[in-house]
């Protein structure tokens, strides 16, 4: 347990006002680690407000440098980033919200080589990737580590979400396997209005935190889907799937897969 | 006419309709993005052709959705 310094309980006082937070609840978000994948639209405001929140440990996996492009919607980068590795630039604004904050950065693709590596060192993983392959990659390695994790997609003006703890629906419960490459347009060819990127973001963020202070219902078994045109939300309910290749009742999947990625996302600075 | 429910709003279907045939109907442009249940089970795409819907189903079409860390 951390007894907490009277500086904390200042910096904390909204949490510690909620009766479901709490003095233990904070206790519980400032031992947590959490690793977020992707230091970029939805990385970015998962990343800021955990680290408000006081989330002890946050690892941030990103190859990237800040591109001109990106900031339209990752708001942890500003225009005097352009060009440093993205891990970088998160950590210095992470760090200075919140200093109590310790960062760990991995400049690296994930891939079947290191994710079960990096992941188990976590105990809650943000998916904040862009590309299925690694979106599938995260999916398999936390289902095999038994890690809780939240997934998040964005496109155009739509958004979804839902989190997986273990026991409950994966990412292949719903969608089997990744789409032909190529087929289904990433924000860097479809676009996305910068804000939907806020609006998923802080959904996972939530969800993180409720995960740690054990508030509430968690996005487990429902997929949560928003039109910003409309404002609809929409839960989809889904259940683990028996016939699933990877937490179903015969599973074939044992190892993590590198699958190919369509040409057009490929980096290409 | 028969009476299902697509992502939870009535729609006015004319039976016999299967999966694929639903997906036309509702104009999906790449059925490769989409993951569909039926009645809160998945559907094997192998089976859209064959899985006949009924009055009263409940179709869930689930979407491909990236996003987040553009590259």
């Amino acid at each position: 347990m951390i007894d907490l310094t009277e500086q904390q309980i200042e910096r904390y006082s909204r949490h510690i006002l909620l009766q479901d937070v709490g003095v233990e609840g904070q206790e519980k978000i400032m031992n947590a680690r959490v690793l977020v994948v992707g230091a970029g639209g939805l990385g970015a405001p998962v990343s800021l407000y955990l680290a408000a929140a006081g989330i002890g440990r946050i690892g941030l996996v990103d190859a990237d440098v800040v591109d001109l492009s990106n900031l339209q919607r990752q708001v942890i980068h500003f225009t005097r980033d352009v060009g440093i590795p993205k891990v970088e630039s998160a950590k210095e604004k992470i760090q200075a919200i919140n200093p109590d904050v310790q960062v760990d950065t991995y400049r690296e693709f994930l891939d079947s080589s290191n994710a079960l590596d990096i992941i188990s060192q976590y105990d809650f993983i943000v998916d904040g990737t862009d590309n299925f392959p690694v979106k599938f990659l995260i999916n398999d390695a936390c289902v095999m580590a038994g890690k809780p994790f939240s997934h998040g997609g964005i496109l155009r003006f739509h958004g979804q979400t839902f989190t997986h703890l273990p026991g409950t629906a994966c990412y292949r419960c719903m969608f089997k396997e990744p789409p032909p490459a190529g087929a289904v347009p990433t924000c860097s060819q479809a676009g996305v209005l910068g804000a939907i990127a806020g609006m998923l973001g802080t959904i996972q963020a939530a969800e993180t935190l409720k995960y740690f202070t054990g508030v509430g219902e968690l996005l487990t078994n429902r997929l949560l889907t928003f039109d910003a045109k409309t404002m609809q939300f929409n839960n989809i309910k889904v259940r683990p799937r028996a016939s699933c290749e990877l937490c179903g009742e015969h599973p074939t999947i044992d190892h993590l897969i590198d699958y190919e990625q369509a040409a057009c996302d490929l980096k290409h600075h | 006419m028969a009476k299902i429910y697509v992502n939870g709003e009535a729609q006015e279907v004319t039976l016999p309709l299967n999966i694929s045939e639903l997906i036309k109907n509702n104009n999906v442009q790449q059925p490769e993005m989409v993951s569909v249940q039926v009645n809160e089970e998945f559907a094997e795409r192998d089976e859209w052709d064959n899985i006949q819907l009924a009055e009263g189903d409940t179709v869930d079409f689930l979407y491909f959705m990236g996003g987040g860390s553009a590259l």
